[in-house]
């Protein structure tokens, strides 16, 4: 055990725990989402986040964004790729739905079955991208880490006068859009005629339907916004880390997961709580102790949290939200 | 007699198996039994086209056969925690590895653990736990491991169980991994103990050769597990699981105690999958992390629910289609998983109350289906 290694750097994690917790966040929304209007967890939601990564590659090969161009060119290589990957991210999730989901909804699956066919898309998807790579890559074992072009440098920003922290672009970036995203969505859930639809269907889906609101409607919706922000969250990610990969969403999506049930699944604040808690905490923990058990924190903060508190920490209310 | 042909005609086959006279049944059954003992050496054509070992690329078959009783074990065994008591356990690899690795760390003489204990009590440098001693410990750690993951979960719903099985099976494989001192960490350990046995041709009775004496092993084991898995199926246990799994409340209302017979679930469960593991990691005689990943997890769910869940005979079906249909069909290995995706959703959309549900199962099911079409015509 470190607890100087924690001590002298606290400021330093602090800030690494917060970005790893705002793109947790971010893709925890979808899950929280879909769980809060239609109680099952959307296995394949971690494959929406790995498409989003490929879109962002994708856009910035097209147009030939590279590092080191102007200022305005990464600007608009940057909104181009977020419009790109929100778009193919919400584009999955809607397609995951129409194909995995409905046709068992009509059927009065019980959930378990809607489960196992999220597993099956989830496994699709990844199988896809992975053929692609050995189709392109063409090696035997062609399934390799992509990297993509950083094409936001980083540089310091500025420095937290008293702790001498130096922050980053990318960082503000990150934590900025994470937070701005979760404050427009959670605005939209609350404020808007159609969030009204989304808590209606999430708080009584029969009284909501005799009331007019559209469930299958409003359940295309939740996939929508669940995929765009996933999209957000997986052009952050590749500022941050410059790579892909076709089974990246996996352990993105465990962590993830994990965010939105610390929170409070159904809960879109939760899951903002959840998601920093999660990073902060694996960071902690990762410079006490030792890094690669970074995963054993995370599912034991999650084992612990839910002893105590069973519905998370902030409880389960998508469908008790006031406007 | 032909009133007794034509009322037959009518049944499903599991009326007229349940119909058939006991001595038919007995003997049917020996003859299944019979057969199952005999495959690895069927060649006859056509039959032999099942064999996995035709083209060069092929798998041995008598492994392959092992492999599917192996999973077939696990199937019975997470059977009784999905399929009965209704608890989606997405961790099951934990207690698999955790058997596995209980015969490696306490068999092998490469094992750190075994070596520190030569050391500690002065043992000569050959000497390790024997196989037969092995057996209790993989169960009894298994069994442990069952409990104390169950005991602090088994209050949380559904989904929140979910995901935290699948974290215990990431923390099982996770500590193997990262425990270099204990388990050797990603290197693995080595010359994992058989069972005893005479010598045939310079080698022991099992070896790494002769995959169908492991099979044999493992196909005696399963048959007594699914006897066994049958009678607790029937049994007072039994009856508290499916009450659990159709309406915890109202079990709980006429006194069944549901923390208690979801923890018994679970520990008879994590037994099974560890006995699983034990077999696997003896016939490997090498164990390492990377063999228990959690996708492995999500393979013996969807056995499990692509055969019929609560129904052993599907749980069978659903092990031995996931596991022999890819290896039947090699030449296609890179799109396997592909293929396997593709299964999962159209089999589930098709028929989601499984290939060969148990009766019960697919009565709750038609019942579900009607009450989802009135409420869309009411819509």
């Amino acid at each position: 055990m470190d607890f100087d290694a924690l001590i002298s750097g606290l400021d330093r994690h602090t800030l690494d725990g917060i970005t790893r917790g705002s793109i947790y966040a971010l893709v925890a929304l979808g899950y929280t989402m879909v769980y809060g209007v239609m109680k099952l967890i959307n296995f394949a939601h971690s494959e929406v986040f790995m498409v989003g990564t490929w879109a962002v590659l994708g856009t910035y090969t097209v147009i030939g964004a590279t590092a080191g161009m102007g200022a305005g060119m990464v600007i608009a290589a940057t909104v181009l790729a977020l419009l790109v990957a929100m778009l193919a991210s919400a584009g999955t999730a809607l397609a995951v739905e129409r194909i995995a989901y409905r046709p068992l909804r009509k059927k009065g699956a019980p959930p378990l079955i809607f489960l196992i066919t999220g597993i099956g898309c989830s496994m699709v998807l990844v199988e896809t991208f992975g053929q692609l790579l050995r189709f392109f890559f063409g090696q035997p074992f062609g399934r390799v880490t992509v990297n993509i072009p950083s094409v936001l440098e980083t540089k310091t920003l500025f420095t937290i006068p008293g702790v001498d922290l130096a922050v980053s672009n990318t960082r503000v970036l990150i934590i900025v859009g994470a937070i701005v995203m979760m404050l427009a969505l959670d605005t939209f859930v609350n404020k808007s005629r159609l969030g009204r639809g989304v808590r209606a269907v999430a708080q009584d889906p029969d009284t909501a339907s005799l009331m007019g609101v559209n469930q299958e409607r409003v359940i295309m919706l939740v996939f929508v916004l669940g995929g765009a922000m996933a999209g957000v969250a997986a052009l952050l990610y590749t500022v941050q880390y410059d790579i892909t990969k076709f089974d990246i969403g996996f352990i993105i999506g465990l962590k993830a997961f994990t965010a939105a049930v610390l929170g409070g699944i159904g809960n879109l604040r939760g899951a903002l709580v959840g998601g920093l808690f999660l990073g902060i905490v694996e960071v902690y923990a990762s410079a006490i102790w030792d890094s690669s058990w970074t995963n054993v924190y995370a599912f034991v903060v999650l084992v612990v949290v839910l002893m105590f508190r069973p519905t998370g920490l902030l409880g389960e209310s998508l469908g008790k939200a006031r406007a | 007699m032909s009133q007794i042909t034509a009322a037959y005609r009518g049944l499903r086959l599991g009326d007229r198996w349940g119909g058939a006279p006991q001595p038919v049944r007995w003997f049917v059954m020996l003859l299944v039994i019979a057969f199952a003992f005999y495959l690895p050496y069927l060649n006859v054509l056509p039959f032999a086209y099942i064999r996995t070992d035709l083209t060069a690329s092929g798998s041995d078959w008598a492994s392959v056969l092992f492999l599917v009783v192996v999973y077939m074990i696990v199937a019975v065994g997470l059977n009784v925690v999905i399929g009965l008591a209704g608890l989606l356990d997405l961790g099951y690899v934990g207690f698999y590895a955790l058997g596995a690795y209980s015969v490696a760390l306490f068999g092998s003489t490469n094992s750190p653990v075994v070596q520190a204990m030569q050391s500690k009590f002065g043992f000569s440098e050959e000497w390790a736990v024997p196989f037969a001693i092995c057996i209790p410990i993989a169960i009894v750690m298994s069994l442990v491991a069952g409990v104390l993951l169950g005991a602090p979960t088994l209050r949380l719903r559904g989904d929140y169980l979910a995901i935290v099985t699948l974290g215990f099976g990431e923390i099982i494989r996770i500590t193997a991994r990262n425990l270099d001192d204990v388990t050797n960490g990603a290197t693995g350990i080595i010359g994992v103990p058989v069972p005893p046995g005479p010598e045939i041709d310079g080698r022991s009775f099992f070896n790494t050769i002769d995959a169908e004496r492991w099979y044999w092993l493992a196909l005696t084991i399963l048959i007594l597990i699914i006897f066994l898995a049958r009678r607790l199926e029937n049994s007072r246990v039994g009856r508290a699981w499916l009450a659990i799994r159709e309406d915890e409340d109202a079990a709980a209302v006429m006194g069944v105690a549901g923390f208690k017979f979801k923890l018994w679930a679970f520990a008879i469960g994590a037994t099974l999958g560890g006995l699983a593991g034990l077999l696997f990691g003896s016939k490997q005689q090498y164990v390492e992390p990377n063999a228990f990943m959690v996708q492995l997890s999500f393979l013996f769910v969807a056995m499990v629910v692509i055969g019929g869940s609560g129904n052993i005979f599907g749980a069978l079906l659903g092990a031995f289609l996931l596991t022999y249909l890819p290896e039947r069909f090699r030449e296609f290995v890179d799109w396997r998983p592909f293929a396997f995706g593709v299964a999962l959703v159209a089999v589930m959309i098709l028929r989601p109350q499984g290939l060969a549900p148990s009766r019960r199962r697919a009565r709750e099911f038609e019942d579900r289906r009607h009450e989802a079409e009135e409420a869309a015509a009411d819509a």
